[in-house]
Order: C-alpha cells, then structure tokens, then sequence
C-alpha cells in the first residue's frame, strides 16, 4: 500500500515539475514594457535638432491635431527601412510627424536626412538619450500616436505597411 | 588666523568631497537596482549599453534636481513597469513573491518540529 502511495506520488510530482518546466521555457523572458495607450505625453524640455532652441512638449505638441513621434537615428538600420513609409506618410495632411533623433551625431544624422528626405515637421535632438527614457523608449525605432496630448498607440520597432495603413485608418 | 583660514578651507574642501561621495554612492545604489531592459539580465551599472548609459544620466540628473531614491523609482516604474527593479515592492503584485520565502519557512519549520517531537 505504501509503495503504492509513493509510486503515485512520486510520478505526480514528477508530471507536476514537467509541466512547470515546459511551461516556463515556452515562455519567452525577455521582458517588454507593456504597451501603454491613453497616456499623457510626457513633459520635457528639449533642444531642437536644426536651431539649437530649448523648446518645451506644450509647444511641441499643440491639442486637436495627430502627431507621430518618431525616434530614429542614422546609426539605426531598421530606420532606413522605415524611412521611406515615413515619406509617405507625410503626404497625410492630418498628421505632423516629430523626429527624436536619439544618441547620434549630428553630421552623420543630417546626412541621413539629406539623402533620405526628411518627413519630419520639428526634430528634437536627444544627444544623450534622456528623452527618449522620458517617452518610456528603450531603443531606436520607435513611434508613438499622438492626439490631444494623449499618446493613442505605441509601436515599438520598425513601422511597415500594415502598421502605416493602421495609422491612417485611426487618423482618419 | 591664517591657520583658521585654511583650516576653513580644507573643512569645506572636505565637505564638498563627502557631498559628492554621497551623490555617488546613491547613484550606484539605484543603478544596481535597476535592470537594463537591453542586456537583461544585467543592471544598469553593469550594462554598458546605450539605454544603459542614458538611465545613468538620467539617474545623475534627477539626483541633482533633488529627486529622492523612492521618486527616481516612481519615475522608472511608470515608464517601464515593476519588472525595472530588481527590488520589487510589496504590493498587491508582489506580495506572493514577498511572503512565500516566509510561509515555505514557516512550514517546513513546523514539520521538522513535529517529527523531532514524535522522535522524542
């Protein structure tokens, strides 16, 4: 009888471990922030990328109207690949899109532009990385929508077509 | 009085020094606790990534606006969520995290006591 218990027993916690173990190496454990949505655009102060002016996130981002942060940087490859899509997409009249050109040079970052095109209505040269981290960012691409001074939707990575159409479908 | 003047001198020179060593230590205690979110598995002060190195400044900046240990926290955790410190707290969230180490302890304490009796 006791063996019988210890037979059930010790297959029972044998299945139980199995299972636990499966289940957390199916799981990936690289962390992502959640993606947060309906938040309130941070505020900064920031010095713009062409001027040098300190300009602060109310002046930058005014009510009733789309904006698209986008954090980019020439040393950046998914960047480029997106580049072309932010073109386009600025033949959108409804939306501004806002450069954060992140921990770059500015040479090298105005080359990007020049040979590229430049889809950006203001650019905010973030030389050390601060304001990306005030955005909630880790790393370059990344886009947030904006309305009203909320951010409606964050796209962590490059943007493709699908995600654009998704962004024209919401600024519609 | 030369003597009292320098003496004044060297006081705040040191003064200043221990401010600074203050500043310093606080900033290595909060960068340990923070984890980098691109080499994770690494803290903040340990990572020399990119994101690494601008959490360090931004560390070093909010230190000097005057912003206290719990409010640089606060600051990241909004951005990044609990997952960002090491050192969670106890919350709604945590607090199985927090008490299991207690109550596995608790219980594995009250059989070793029983079967210890019963040899008795």
């Amino acid at each position: 009888m006791n063996n019988k218990i210890l037979k059930i027993t010790t297959t029972a916690i044998f299945i139980i471990i199995f299972v636990v173990f499966y289940k957390a190496l199916q799981d990936t454990n690289i962390y992502t922030p959640k993606k947060k949505s309906n938040n309130e655009i941070p505020l900064f102060s920031a010095n713009l990328f062409y001027s040098n002016k300190q300009i602060n996130s109310s002046e930058l981002f005014k009510l009733d109207k789309f904006y698209l942060l986008n954090i980019w940087s020439s040393w950046c490859v998914p960047c480029r690949t997106e580049h072309p899509l932010l073109m386009d997409l600025t033949k959108n009249k409804k939306i501004e899109i806002i450069g954060l050109n992140y921990k770059d040079k500015k040479n090298n970052a105005e080359n990007f532009l020049n040979e590229l095109g430049n889809p950006y209505q203001e650019i905010i040269f973030d030389k050390e990385g601060i304001n990306a981290i005030e955005w909630g960012a880790f790393g370059v691409p990344e886009s947030f929508l904006i309305n009203n001074g909320i951010v409606i939707k964050k796209y962590i990575g490059p943007l493709n077509k699908e995600l654009v159409e998704e962004i024209r479908l919401l600024i519609k | 009085m030369k003597i009292l003047k320098l003496f004044f001198i060297i006081f705040f020179i040191f003064s200043f020094n221990h401010l600074g060593a203050n500043t310093d230590d606080m900033k290595i205690k909060i960068t340990k606790n923070l984890r980098c979110l691109i080499c994770q598995g690494q803290s903040v002060y340990d990572s020399d990534s990119e994101f690494a190195n601008s959490m360090k400044v931004l560390v070093d900046k909010k230190l000097n606006e005057g912003f206290s240990e719990k409010q640089i926290y606060d600051f990241f955790k909004e951005k990044y969520g609990e997952w960002i410190l090491y050192d969670p707290e106890l919350n709604k969230n945590t607090y199985i995290l927090w008490l299991l180490p207690i109550l596995i302890f608790l219980i594995g304490g009250a059989i070793v006591v029983k079967n210890f009796k019963i040899r008795k």
